[in-house]
């Protein structure tokens, strides 16, 4: 990633936030309308708060999720950001899960450019449940450098890097492999998820890169209430996950990276929309000091076997 | 300019891929297609967790629960009524009906993942035995003979 010198002028400011709800009315709307488009299909949803962290727990098969996510952040010594990606994850079997993201991103008195794809696969590495759960996840990204979601901290990622103009990031272009372990726990309601990653640049001789996520998560109910509601405790999961760099190859460890503390918030409703909120905060000088990600995304079961229905031809 | 090109052809392939695995497996015709074999799963609970007793056995709101979490996460496999849907077998047949509720507890955590059951774990422990009364609650069919 590109390294920049920063300027110590703190973007967090009014003015910040007028933008920032100036972006996601902007978006919203937008993916809304998809969403509704497809809305017959009845679903279910229980869906994780994190962000960046990954649990074990996979697509159900034939399910298809869609997910949109933003990702706002203050910018010192360039513009706030808000990046945006939708994702389509797609439960193929029990133990195995693939998605396509789509990123874009919007810099304030800059440009809104498209940034890419990544198409991410997970197995599940154990057929039932143990105390750990390993699941292996792939991922290929084909992104230019002027990608913020921020989906993973890697490397030597720091604030800096974002502040460029986007007419020069998005010149340069990232072909990636990234692989991670996602090892998660769940006892007594409570999910604990470690998920240590590294990536390979396919192009350029650069280094592997390495970096983590590790959250944890629980209902504000552990049982079922007697009545439908949308607001019953049991539909809200709450958490904190913690994500960053861990240098590369070369100069491994927590230094000259940047690192995140996020709490996290999902509203499961029962009608198989998911909200999800996280405001994030930067541990170290190399971090943006502030981040706002919201996500909404809905489940649309039997996915599958409507496809299959059409390839039949109603048969 | 090429790699790009290269990407969006790998990423088009791909997910046509994977879509099509997805649709075939899906696909199948739906009834009938479970046969007694399909609840051999139930005998693999190891002895220790088919002997945990239901704790929520005399909680009257159990049964209710578990209703409200079989249609928002089973009902789209097992049917409405759990008589056996596209993709799962009958909830209400002998042999399920006959299992402990330590069985079904055991079954719904670790799901039977190679054909395609999730894991549930992820739903609490007061919620998987709620859905184990809710399942005990309904019983075989009328007119099933009791063996």
């Amino acid at each position: 990633m590109l390294s920049l010198a920063r300027s110590p002028r703190f973007a967090l400011g009014p003015n910040s936030f007028f933008r920032l709800i100036v972006a996601l009315v902007r978006r919203a709307p937008i993916f809304l309308m998809l969403l509704f488009a497809g809305s017959a299909i009845e679903s279910l949803a229980q869906e994780s708060p994190y962000f960046v962290t990954y649990d074990h727990y996979l697509e159900e098969p034939g399910s298809l999720e869609v997910e949109y996510f933003s990702n706002f952040a203050t910018q010192r010594g360039g513009n706030d950001f808000n990046a945006y990606w939708l994702e389509f994850e797609y439960g193929t079997t029990a133990w195995w899960t693939t998605e396509l993201y789509l990123d874009g991103q919007t810099t304030f008195d800059d440009s809104t450019i498209f940034t890419g794809f990544r198409l991410e696969n997970r197995f599940r590495l154990l057929k039932s449940e143990h105390v750990i759960n390993p699941v292996l996840y792939v991922e290929y990204e084909q992104i230019s450098e002027a990608d913020k979601i921020m989906k993973e901290i890697e490397g030597h990622d720091v604030e800096a890097d974002h502040a460029v103009p986007n007419a020069i990031l998005r010149e340069g272009h990232n072909h990636e492999l990234e692989l991670k372990l996602l090892l998660s726990s769940t006892h007594n309601g409570w999910n604990f998820a470690v998920n240590p990653l590294a990536t390979k640049p396919l192009t350029g001789g650069e280094p592997w890169e390495f970096g983590y996520a590790a959250g944890v998560s629980r209902p504000l109910a552990l049982k079922a209430s007697a009545q439908r509601c949308s607001f019953c405790l049991e539909n809200f999961v709450a958490g904190v996950e913690m994500y960053g760099g861990l240098g590369d190859r070369y100069s491994f460890g927590l230094h000259e990276t940047s690192h995140y503390l996020a709490p996290v918030l999902a509203w499961n409703l029962p009608s198989s929309w998911t909200l999800r909120l996280s405001p994030g905060f930067g541990l170290n000088d190399n971090s943006h000091q502030f981040l706002l990600r919201w996500g909404l995304s809905r489940e649309f079961s039997g996915f599958g076997s409507m496809l299959a229905g059409w390839f039949r031809g109603g048969r | 300019m090429r790699s790009w090109k290269a990407g969006a052809s790998a990423l088009f392939g791909a997910v046509v891929l994977t879509v099509g695995i997805g649709a075939a497996q899906s696909g199948e015709p739906s009834m009938p297609k479970f046969d007694k074999s399909v609840y051999a799963e139930l005998a693999k609970a190891p002895v220790k967790a088919a002997a945990r007793p239901n704790p929520l056995e005399s909680d009257p709101e159990a049964v209710v629960g578990g209703a409200k979490l079989f249609e928002r996460h089973c009902a789209e496999c097992h049917g409405a009524s759990a008589d056996g849907g596209k993709k799962g077998p009958s909830l209400r047949a002998e042999e399920v009906q006959h299992a402990s509720p330590g069985t079904l507890f055991w079954l719904l955590t670790n799901g039977v993942v190679r054909k395609g059951m999730p894991v549930w774990s992820r739903l609490p422990e007061p919620q998987r035995w709620q859905l184990v009364s809710y399942i005990k609650s309904l019983g075989m069919p009328p007119g099933t003979t009791n063996h």
